[in-house]
């Protein structure tokens, strides 16, 4: 058996047309030849590459699909700013001033009220003196304005007071959720026992399911008089219900993200502070949390881009005056909240929907700005988690 | 006498993040019992079998349900086999080294953090503005303004793109969970690229993608701002018959309910009850998605 | 490096190198393997018998990073060459894994995915082929009441040999095996060994193993493999009681690995 040489091909391939597998043969073309369609041994004929059209067409076809998904995404980025993009290139318009200031628009938010009615006689003035010179179009000075007023005879576009006020609504709303979220998260990761942790999680899981128009509902309806009741101040609905409101739409992520991090730090960290006496709150307190601060930034930055860009709960609960104040008790009107309010009622191409376009710009690139921020900051994994994934 | 302050110190530290977990429940509990209180006199038959009567003081919100009903179908019927093949790409076809892949990942995690509103704003840009008044030169000179105004179309279409991500990146986990193995006894025997993926990955994800679906749904039917203007109606007696026809939906019929509705108070009822409905639906779903999320990820375990 | 000659030869394998990125895995494999007979690779593990076991067919290509240079021919056709389709190629060839592996389906799908595959939908036929196929891997008799169960459901052993007729069913010629009971108890790897044997009869088989005993009960012929590297090849029998190279003598002898 040793010695022998190699043989040639020809015997090899004869050899191989031997009866195959004797137990087979019983059912001779069930399996060799018939049983696998054309498989005939190993000859260059029988291995040669075929195009399988089937093969083709399913890769082609799922490369095209994701193409799609990604050219769609680069649409969103392309239309926003397309649309917003008219404001810079307007021409001048020779337009003498109208002195005369129009109604105020209320875009039938009847509930804001008196906070609007209020200001609307100091408005008004302030309007005339401001306009005296200028003309009602957004020029770039214009939209660095003060006022908002784009329905008027004499459109003032002054984004200040939206972007302070979106501002406002969501510095409050973190403020209020990110100690709540971020201890809540600590006691989850160190303290809690077994049975707490199986309460808290699915609470978590349910609130951040919540629609955020419901949120805004119950801000809207029970919030609202209960605060101004407890503190007795004087605009029913305003910035602080809204800052409180959004910050239950911002505490599942703080916490889903701030926990992942908490509970990501490595077990020999702690164990290691443990072993040399230190109690479990001070190596929560000195060695977890410092250790997780990355992760914990990062998830207060994500909570800032969703409260920022957060519409349905400001629009309901903030009363949507667009004044500039720092008061946290005054009615505000957010960016998106402004964008939600006047889109549908706006004429295609003109100013002001040119302007709303630009306030969704704005809110585009800040929030894409924190999410990249964050990405910094945690992996992608807890990215995903945070994103309810 | 320092002991006692550590002690005094610790039972503080765990007592106030235990508050703070706690408050959390406690916070999910009275939205959640204010809501059903408020709500569950007037939820009737009657009122999730009629529309609104009476300049919407009176009556139901059906509606509404419906409308909401196919605004997720049509999302996903256009959103999840888009979102499911970009899966299978990005974990099947893709290399590690490709561009495109890199690029969607990229794109997929933006798009994830862009504002609801945003979406609103591309869908009447692109949608309305683009899409329909191209459909409209197209097919009709441009006359009359059929497609480019807001619709049921665009509206979930709008939403189709929104909740994309969340498509695709639980079905890529799920993907992710089929043994290497089965792939491997699959094409050892024979079997191409195509058929190993339709024979034995997507059956085997199977569970992952019907838990990105209702992710999607839930997450859609719980998003109101893209549809501001996009194809939401105030007021619609009847249902909508064609994809052209703007409609009411429960969400943003929550939203005009609580903010501008004719009498506000004499609605409150309504407006729970709706409110309730609403909340009921997308947690049944986010419910669902959690559960079956759970079982892929105890695969992923094993 | 030793050629062993054979009265003739199945597969050929002449200056086969194998690279993971920088890394290099397999060097200059030169072998010949013979038909019908049953071929055994040993070696400490990471010396590269499963690596050059799955060269034989291609499905190291699964891997990123891989670099395969040199020739493998089969019936004297060069299967890495262009020209040669990869799918094709593992038709020929049957694999069966260190873990075994069958679908989450039932064990007449199981059995019947490859026909399947290769466009036999008519149920009788399908039948005919799973019940040919169960028999020859010897565990028809344990399963023919259940071919609808969940092949799930079956134990260790009896899942490698339904792997083994799901391999069978597409009418290989040669039959891969890496390590496959390795993690069987030992009743059901007398059953595998067995089955190995009578198998031998119509099927060229390789058969990786990490176990001394089994190469020397159920092989023809033994290679030795260490670091990347083909140390000894020859006939079973002289491998275990005369080996050239003294690193196979401490290998075999149990002085290391």
């Amino acid at each position: 058996m040793n010695q022998t040489p190699p043989v040639s091909m020809n015997f090899m391939r004869e050899d191989r047309k031997d009866p195959a597998p004797p137990s087979l043969t019983g059912n001779t073309g069930g399996m060799s030849g018939a049983g696998n369609g054309n498989v005939t041994g190993f000859t260059t004929q029988g291995l040669r590459r075929r195009f399988r059209w089937d093969e083709f067409l399913a890769e082609k076809l799922i490369t095209v699909v994701a193409f799609i998904s990604l050219a769609a995404i680069v649409m969103i980025f392309v239309f926003v700013f397309r649309e917003a993009l008219p404001i810079f290139f307007q021409p001048e318009k020779e337009e003498t001033a109208v002195v005369e200031s129009a109604e105020e628009e209320t875009y039938g938010e009847e509930y804001l009220g008196e906070a609007h009615r209020a200001r609307s006689e100091e408005d008004r003035e302030a309007s005339r003196a401001e306009t005296a010179g200028s003309e009602g179009r957004a020029t770039l000075s214009n939209l660095a304005g003060t006022r908002w007023q784009p329905v008027s005879a004499v459109p003032q576009y002054g984004i200040l007071p939206l972007v302070v006020g979106s501002l406002k609504v969501t510095l409050l709303s973190i403020l209020i959720a990110s100690p709540v979220a971020i201890l809540a998260a600590l006691f989850t990761a160190s303290f809690a026992p077994r049975w707490a942790k199986e309460v808290l999680k699915p609470a978590i899981e349910i609130l951040a399911g919540f629609p955020s128009v419901v949120i805004g509902f119950f801000a809207l309806v029970v919030l609202a008089s209960l605060l101004q009741n407890l503190f007795g101040y004087e605009y029913r609905l305003n910035a602080f219900v809204g800052g409180l409101a959004m910050a239950l739409a911002v505490i599942p992520i703080i916490y889903t993200v701030a926990e992942d991090a908490l509970t990501a730090v490595p077990r020999y960290m702690s164990e290691a502070s443990l072993a040399l006496g230190a109690s479990k709150w001070q190596t929560a307190l000195f060695v977890t949390l410092p250790a997780a601060t990355p992760g914990v930034f990062a998830a207060v930055l994500l909570g800032f881009g969703r409260a920022f860009g957060e519409t349905m709960i400001v629009l309901m609960a903030t009363g949507n005056a667009a004044m500039l104040s720092l008061n946290f008790l005054e009615p505000v009107r957010t960016m998106s909240a402004t964008i939600g309010a006047e889109m549908a009622e706006v004429v295609f191409g003109d100013t002001h929907y040119t302007v709303l376009f630009l306030l969704g710009a704005i809110l585009f690139l800040f929030t894409f700005l924190l999410n990249a921020a964050a990405e910094v900051f945690i992996r992608q994994r807890l990215l995903k988690r945070f994103r309810g994934l | 006498m320092k002991r006692l302050r550590r002690k005094v110190l610790g039972s503080a530290v765990v007592g106030l993040s235990g508050a703070a977990a706690f408050s959390i429940v406690a916070v999910v509990i009275v939205v959640m019992a204010t809501i059903v209180v408020g709500g569950k006199d007037t939820i009737s038959w009657e009122f999730l079998s009629t529309p609104p009567r009476e300049g919407m003081t009176a009556g139901g919100i059906l509606p509404a349900i419906v409308g909401m009903a196919l605004r997720v179908l049509i999302m996903s019927i256009a959103g999840v086999p888009v979102g499911v093949i970009t899966a299978v790409y990005l974990s099947e076809y893709a290399g590690a080294q490709s561009r495109l892949a890199r690029a969607i990942r990229f794109a997929v995690n933006t798009l994830a953090g862009v504002p609801a509103i945003v979406f609103g704003l591309f869908g009447l840009g692109f949608f309305v503005q683009f899409v329909g008044s191209g459909m409209d030169t197209l097919l009709s000179d441009g006359t009359d303004l059929h497609w480019a105004q807001p619709n049921l179309l665009w509206a979930s279409l709008t939403m189709a793109l929104l909740t994309l991500p969340v498509v695709i990146v639980s079905v890529e986990e799920a993907i992710k969970t089929v043994p290497q193995d089965l792939r491997a006894a699959s094409l050892a025997l024979g079997a191409t690229k195509w058929q190993t993926i339709w024979h034995v990955v997507l059956p085997n994800s199977l569970t992952g993608i019907l838990t990105g679906g209702i992710l999607a749904v839930s997450r859609g039917a719980g998003e109101v701002a893209p549809i501001l203007f996009t194809g939401a109606a105030y007021f619609l007696p009847r249902l909508p018959g064609s994809l052209s026809d703007q409609f009411m939906e429960l969400g943003y019929h929550v939203y005009i309910m609580a903010t501008q509705s004719t009498n506000v108070d004499a609605t409150i009822g309504i407006q729970y009850a709706t409110t309730l409905v609403l909340l009921t639906i997308t947690f049944m779903l986010n419910f669902s998605a959690i559960f079956l999320r759970s079982r892929v990820r105890s695969r992923q375990m094993r | 490096m030793t050629t062993t000659k054979t009265e003739n030869t199945k597969i050929a394998i002449r200056d086969l190198n194998l690279h993971y990125g920088s890394k290099q895995a397999l060097s200059n494999i030169s072998m010949d393997i013979a038909p019908k007979n049953v071929t055994a690779l040993i070696g400490p593990s990471g010396c590269g018998k499963s690596t050059f076991l799955r060269t034989l067919n291609r499905m190291n290509e699964l891997i990123d990073n891989v670099r395969i240079d040199g020739s493998v021919r089969i019936d004297n056709v060069e299967i890495y060459d262009k020209q040669v389709d990869v799918v094709e190629l593992r038709k020929r060839i049957g694999m069966i894994f260190q873990k075994s592996n069958p679908f989450p389906k039932s064990i007449f799908d199981n059995v019947a995915y490859g026909p399947r595959i290769n466009g036999i939908h008519d149920r009788k036929r399908l039948e005919e082929i799973v019940e040919t196929t169960l028999k020859r891997a010897a565990i028809w008799d344990e399963v023919k009441n259940d071919l609808g169960k969940s092949a799930l459901a079956l134990s260790g052993g009896q899942q490698q040999r339904l792997c083994i007729a799901r391999a069978l069913a597409v009418d290989p010629e040669i039959l891969l095996m890496d390590e496959p009971a390795s993690a069987l108890d030992p009743i059901a790897t007398a059953k595998i060994e067995e089955l190995i044997y009578e198998l031998k009869q119509s099927y060229t088989i390789v058969i990786v193993t990490h176990n001394m005993q089994q190469a020397a009960r159920v092989s023809d012929f033994t290679a030795f493999f260490y670091m990347g590297e083909l140390i000894e090849m020859d006939s079973t029998k002289t491998m275990f009681t005369a080996p050239t190279k003294k690193q196979t003598e401490d290998y075999i002898t149990g002085r290391f690995g």
